[in-house]
């Protein structure tokens, strides 16, 4: 019984994550509108977006492999995973142990390295210049998240996101020099990986400075709702990360919560998600995207933010 | 009962006795089928008994002295532990190649350059990991070495394949020279050449740093280090790919074998700058290694370099688990060792795997520049699977192995807060972030080559008309793509199996994990971090089948093919698509600049001129340009000065003899 009580859980929060994700995007894009002084579609428009791509057929290049056709799948269930692997609401649920926080990165790095081989699969231009960005800006990215990750496990002695969680949450913890340069470390990656601005612009095709929609330019219908779907929950996902590492108020402990703390945990949740995203839409809208061979400068001040972090933390525990 | 060691003995005699049937019957139609079969044969039996040893958790070491070398003190063989694991590594890996080279051995237009020269190179790395003294460790790592430069110059007649094999030759002969000086440091003044008894020897500091530094030269260069991995490159690819997969797959963990052996072993407790050096040239030859393979269009050259990353990323392990045993930290250099080892089979996997693939790929195209190739996964679908599921494993991604040997290295690298030493403080995390970029970029070169050589459109004729390969040669390689998967999910089996080498070389093991819940692996405790490869996998299929499984059944089934979406102007020859050179190029313009000296030169004709506009990159290897060319140029300027001693007249040849003489009474008058 406790099993099954444990795996509905762990169920009620893979979708509440799925559910989630959409609604986040749509959140941001109002408030980006609202910000420069659109209307702008209702938060609600990417479900709508979502649903009516995968009532189209899809339209597949001719020389197309089965990698293009499996790659939406397999991206998107490795980024569902992922997303899913993260506290949210609670923390120690069934499934956490799973993996830790560098598996959870190295699972969105299985995503992109299938994503990266279907822009190279049809043969055109857009999709090899995409993939070609795309890894290179990984590239840039994981040895900064190493860094911040090892911040944290200085902090928190594990790399479990659950304890890292219960840890940072704990009192003793505080304030620290060195957590708040890990915490822009991981937002620089953050914005990376997302491929928001300044590094990338989700919102625009057919332009030669971008990255991510340049690699999935060839598809179409349900693969490409798979994929923009994929796109919303790692959002989902990194901003999940930070909440639950760097503003773990009010996260329910799993096992001892009641009914009521999981409760409140959600709201809480609900809370982080909407002061994110808004505060995400406000750094898009008061930035300008950079050209692609700055993004080392940025992410290289990204890696030297951990490693600062890391040294103050060797200097002192209390740093 | 024959002892172990016996009958792995007897495994390399009836190896040895294969190579002396092949010599007799190598113009005759079947040889390649008989030979390859003996080997597999003889293979298969070698892992079965190597692996028995290490599953019953390693009894006491089994000895053996032949009465064959140096007079009254024969040749000494041994099994232990870290021999078993070894022994696993190379005869699987030899079961594999001889399987994929009874298919591929079809090909072969000289088979009787290659067919002896097999099974003694086969002999020679089983040889050099039972050797017990140091006179019989040296013969057979120079039987090993000659074995397989004959097979590297299997092909002498194509171009640049003489010149590789000279070059690996000059390397291996300065690499048995470290050696030699090594072994003799370690004797010491007694001049006890057997293991056992350099073993209970004390050695001085200075010694050690000698030694330490003399088998960084030595096993460094065979396994392929930066800066001593120049011959790598040019030597493992000119092999016949099965070869080529065992050079690169095997023959450098035999190396590192050596290194181990003598580092770990036979030097006793490490001091804790040792692992600084090891550190940092393992982190430097991984990034390297890495950047040189984005770099390179050739696939077996871009194998033969991603082969250097790995060393790389082994050799950090090794430095690791130094540094915590020099600090008596015991679980941590468990966790570092068997990362490392881990690291070791999982590269002899995947890597072999990959230069099977490639081997594929150069039998059904004859080409191995990835710039004439592309689209293959049409026409090769089962071999672009199985090296789809190499190039994932060996980026390092989960579910598949690489990951799980990365991801106990990186735990490793988070025990680093313990070590009381500022240098190793400081340093281990930024050798775990140079770790981390070369895992990215393994990923970012892999992308390059699996979509360079099997997607997209075909760029040359062959490319358009490939055919499947024979079954042997995808029996194989599905084999160890199998493999990859199953030491990726269920790594605690082989984290458990490695204990006992563990707990002979650092003296500790990881927790045991086969009680672990749900077959996760824990390296420290549950509380820190733990993985489970196999969950991982079943929640990745169940959440994309459903999700297909949803959207066809609800939504839509419906596709249509079409063309490419070209802009309106769609691009007629496949000339104009990513190639590989193209698709390396931001991390070309990031790293280039610095680490090859990378320009780019357009040549832009003036508007209304006809001529096509030209794009010319340049690169330069500065470890060969900077480090090796003036070496050689040195060499070959005082060669040609001293060439003139050759024509002399007898006269002056006297006067010289006469003249030497004087010096040498003189010098010893005035030493005395």
């Amino acid at each position: 019984m406790v099993v099954i009580s444990d795996i509905m859980v762990q169920g009620a929060q893979m979708l509440l994550v799925l559910l989630l994700a959409p609604l986040l995007t749509g959140f941001v894009r109002k408030v980006k509108a609202r910000l420069v002084r659109r209307e702008g579609a209702s938060v609600f428009q990417p479900y709508r977006d979502l649903l009516r791509l995968m009532r189209k057929e899809v339209v597949l290049a001719d020389n197309a492999s089965w990698l293009f056709r499996v790659t939406p799948y397999v991206t998107f269930a490795a980024i569902w995973v992922a997303a899913a692997l993260v506290p949210t609401f609670a923390t120690g649920l069934l499934f956490n142990w799973t993996a830790d926080l560098i598996a959870i990165v190295a699972l969105l790095g299985s995503a992109r390295f299938f994503l990266a081989l279907a822009g190279m699969d049809v043969g055109t231009s857009f999709g090899g210049i995409g993939s070609s960005r795309e890894v290179m800006i990984a590239a840039l990215a994981e040895p900064a998240m190493l860094l911040m990750v090892f911040c944290l496990a200085l902090v928190a002695g594990s790399t479990q996101l659950s304890t890292v969680a219960n840890v940072l949450a704990s009192s003793y913890v505080g304030l620290r020099v060195s957590l708040g340069m890990a915490l822009i470390a991981l937002i620089m990656v953050a914005l990376a990986e997302n491929g928001r601005i300044p590094i990338d612009n989700p919102a625009t095709h057919l332009e030669l400075t971008m990255v991510h929609e340049a690699m999935v330019l060839e598809y179409s219908g349900r693969h490409l709702a798979m994929i923009e779907f994929g796109a919303f929950l790692k959002l989902l996902l990194y901003i999940s990360l930070i909440a639950c590492v760097f503003m773990p108020w009010k996260i329910a402990v799993f096992g001892s919560g009641t009914v009521a703390a999981y409760a409140i945990g959600a709201g809480a949740y609900l809370v982080k998600l909407a002061v994110a995203g808004f505060l995400l839409a406000l750094f898009e809208t008061a930035t300008a995207k950079m050209r692609v061979f700055r993004v080392p400068q940025f992410l290289g001040a990204a890696l030297m933010l951990g490693l600062l972090g890391t040294l103050l933390l060797f200097v002192s525990r209390s740093f | 009962m024959m002892s172990a060691v016996a009958l792995q003995m007897s495994c390399v005699a009836a190896l040895l006795a294969a190579a002396a049937l092949a010599i007799v019957l190598s113009r005759s139609r079947n040889a390649a089928g008989l030979i390859y079969g003996m080997t597999i044969t003889i293979s298969v039996v070698a892992t079965a008994a190597a692996m028995n040893w290490l599953v019953r958790g390693g009894p006491e070491a089994s000895a053996l002295v032949l009465p064959v070398g140096l007079p009254w003190l024969g040749a000494h063989f041994r099994l232990d532990n870290l021999a078993s694991f070894f022994l696993v590594v190379v005869n699987f890996g030899g079961a594999a190649a001889s399987l994929y080279g009874l298919g591929y051995g079809h090909h072969e237009t000289e088979p009787h350059r290659v067919l002896p020269f097999f099974p003694a190179f086969l002999a020679g790395m089983n040889l050099v990991i039972l050797a017990d003294d140091a006179f019989s460790f040296l013969l057979c790592w120079e039987f090993m070495s000659l074995a397989s430069w004959a097979l590297v110059l299997a092909h002498h007649r194509e171009p640049g394949n003489a010149a590789a094999g000279y070059v690996y030759l000059v390397m291996a002969s300065f690499g048995t020279l470290a050696l030699l000086l090594a072994f003799g440091l370690l004797a010491g003044p007694a001049g006890d050449y057997g293991f056992a008894a350099i073993r209970a020897a004390q050695h001085a500091p200075g010694a050690v740093g000698l030694v330490l530094i003399l088998m960084l030269l030595g096993a460094g260069s065979k396994a392929g280090l930066v800066p001593l991995h120049v011959w790598l490159p040019l030597a493992h690819p000119a092999a016949p790919s099965h070869v080529s997969a065992l050079m690169s797959g095997v023959m450098t963990k035999v190396a590192i074998y050596g290194f181990i052996r003598v580092v770990f072993d036979l030097l006793g407790q490490p001091a804790w700058w040792m692992s600084v050096i090891v550190l940092f040239l393992g982190a430097v030859t991984a990034v390297m290694g890495i950047l040189y393979a984005m770099m390179e269009q050739d696939l077996k050259r871009l194998l033969a370099y991603s082969t250097i990353e790995n060393v790389g990323v082994i050799f950090v392990g090794l430095g690791l688990a130094l540094g915590f045993q020099a600090n008596g930290l015991r679980l941590a250099a468990a966790l570092a060792f068997t990362a490392a080892l881990f690291h070791v089979l999982n590269h002899s996997l995947f890597k072999s795997l990959l230069f099977f693939g490639a081997g594929a790929v150069l039998t059904s195209t004859g080409e191995r520049d990835m710039d004439r190739l592309g689209g293959l996964i049409h026409r090769m679908p089962k071999t672009s699977f199985a090296v789809l599921v190499g190039c994932v494993a060996i980026s390092a991604l989960p579910p598949f192995n690489g990951f799980v040997s990365e991801w106990l290295m990186f735990q490793a690298v988070l025990q680093s807060p313990d070590l009381p030493q500022w240098a190793l403080k400081i340093m281990v995390p930024a050798v775990g972030a140079a770790l981390a970029l070369a895992a990215a970029l393994a990923a970012a070169c892999f992308v390059k080559a699996y979509g360079v050589t099997f997607l997209g459109r075909p760029r040359s004729a062959p490319a358009e008309t490939a055919g499947e390969v024979d079954r042997y040669s995808l029996t194989a390689m599905f084999i160890l793509a199998a493999l990859c998967l199953f030491a990726g999910i269920l790594p605690g089996l082989v984290i458990d199996a490695l204990s006992p080498v563990s707990i002979d070389i650092v003296g500790g093991r990881m927790p045991v994990q086969a009680n672990e819940a749900w077959l996760s692996i824990v390296p420290i405790a549950d509380s820190r971090s733990s993985y489970n490869g196999l969950l991982v996998m079943v929640f990745i299929t169940i959440c994309a089948s459903s999700a297909a499984f949803f959207i066809h059944r609800f939504a839509s089934r419906a596709l249509r093919r079409g063309p490419a979406w070209g802009c309106g102007f769609s691009d007629p020859v496949p000339a104009a698509q990513y190639s590989g050179e193209s698709f390396a190029q931001p991390i070309r313009r990031v790293f280039g600049t610095l680490a090859f000296h990378a320009r780019d030169h357009v040549a832009m004709p003036p508007p209304g001129d006809t001529r096509p506009a030209r794009l010319r990159i340049e690169l330069h290897d500065l470890v060969w340009e900077r480090g090796y060319r003036p070496i050689a140029e040195a060499v070959g300027f005082s060669a040609g000065w001293l060439n003139r001693l050759q024509f002399l007249t007898i006269r002056r040849y006297l006067s010289l003899v006469f003249a030497t003489l004087v010096t040498l009474l003189l010098v010893l008058a005035i030493w005395s």
